[in-house]
């Protein structure tokens, strides 16, 4: 892996990282790392709003919930790290073909 | 980004899908037409939509104090054109609107309309200028990943002050920019670095599939870029 690239992640690990330092003993009894999806709603709730129709299912409890994340999440990298894979793999091999090209031409 | 079942009212929610539907089905013709015309960009489709899957599960810590999730719009936007990137947000919003309960089939026009729509036309347009400029490739990848997520999340504060203008629409986007777009700043900066790692890994080792999509066309136009090596 190249020096730019990992550069990058530890860039991107210590923007996730950060907030987790600052405000490092604060839960979300005290407000602190609730979801911003779950904020508008909330908020319209207070406003007096109520929805006019509910999701015909969702997960029963935070582990179910947790599971469906997780799965999200596992098929996405499974697809990503199987083409790159795949691609590395292919390019791995165009480069032996070459230098088998010329180390039989240089016999 | 998502609006959840039954948060938006329904007059809302037939305006999103009316404007949300033509993209998608016009996404819908241009993956068959991709896809026909250049079968080995299908593993690459196949990754900027997994990319989505990836991003959009996972929910951030922001410095702002609450958490918030990327969205993975841009990759797909700069290699494919938004309204690929529509169809393939559809996809997204509704294993999620199913299975977790998270945004809804009624929003779901409104949850296109941001996610699949608003935010990977803007990462198209941001790279096709940046390329016009001449300026480094990767940077351009940065900017419009950076400005995919973050006008997601404006379009969702939009779309939620149309429908409560408590008390006034600009009353209400100041707060919904509040809950929204302050938080997404720091995670649209990681997402926008994410995507640069995984675009650069996708040109160093298939430049002639991004050739044949034409990511690279202008900025060769410009002499940013040599002509790609021909893949063997």
């Amino acid at each position: 892996m190249d020096t730019k690239i990992a550069i990058l992640l530890v860039i991107a690990a210590a923007i996730i990282i950060a907030p987790l330092v600052l405000y490092s003993g604060l839960t979300e009894e005290e407000g602190f790392f609730t979801g911003s999806d779950g904020q508008g709603p909330e908020y319209l709730e207070e406003q007096g709003y109520e929805p006019w129709i509910e999701p015909i299912w969702s997960p029963p409890s935070g582990e179910i919930e947790v599971l469906f994340f997780s799965l999200q999440a596992a098929i996405g990298s499974l697809i990503i790290g199987y083409f790159i894979g795949y691609y590395k793999g292919l390019a791995r091999r165009r480069e032996d073909e070459v230098d088998e090209e010329v180390s039989q031409t240089s016999k | 980004m998502h609006i959840y079942e039954g948060f938006l009212p329904w007059q809302w929610c037939v305006l999103w899908y009316v404007l949300a539907i033509p993209v998608v089905v016009y996404g819908i013709i241009k993956i068959k037409k991709v896809t026909d015309e250049h079968p080995e960009s299908k593993p690459i489709l196949a990754v900027a939509g997994a990319f989505m899957f990836v991003l959009s599960s996972l929910k951030l810590p922001s410095v702002t104090g609450s958490c918030s999730h990327p969205t993975g719009n841009g990759l797909g936007a700069v290699l494919f054109g938004p309204a690929v990137v529509s169809v393939l947000c559809v996809i997204v919003l509704l294993f999620q609107a199913l299975l977790l309960g998270h945004g809804g089939l009624t929003t779901l026009g409104a949850n296109t309309f941001s996610m699949g729509i608003i935010g990977p036309l803007a990462a198209w347009l941001i790279y096709k200028g940046w390329q016009k400029g001449g300026w480094s490739i990767l940077v351009g990848i940065f900017f419009a990943a950076f400005f995919a997520d973050l006008l997601t999340y404006v379009t969702t504060a939009v779309q939620l002050s149309l429908a409560f203008p408590i008390p006034t629409f600009e009353e209400a986007m100041v707060k919904f920019m509040g809950i929204y777009a302050v938080t997404q700043l720091p995670l649209a900066a990681a997402e926008g670095i994410l995507t640069v790692v995984i675009f650069d890994y996708i040109m160093k080792l298939r430049p002639d599939v991004l050739d044949k999509l034409g990511v690279l066309e202008l900025a060769k136009k410009v002499g940013k870029i040599e002509e790609p090596k021909e893949a063997v």
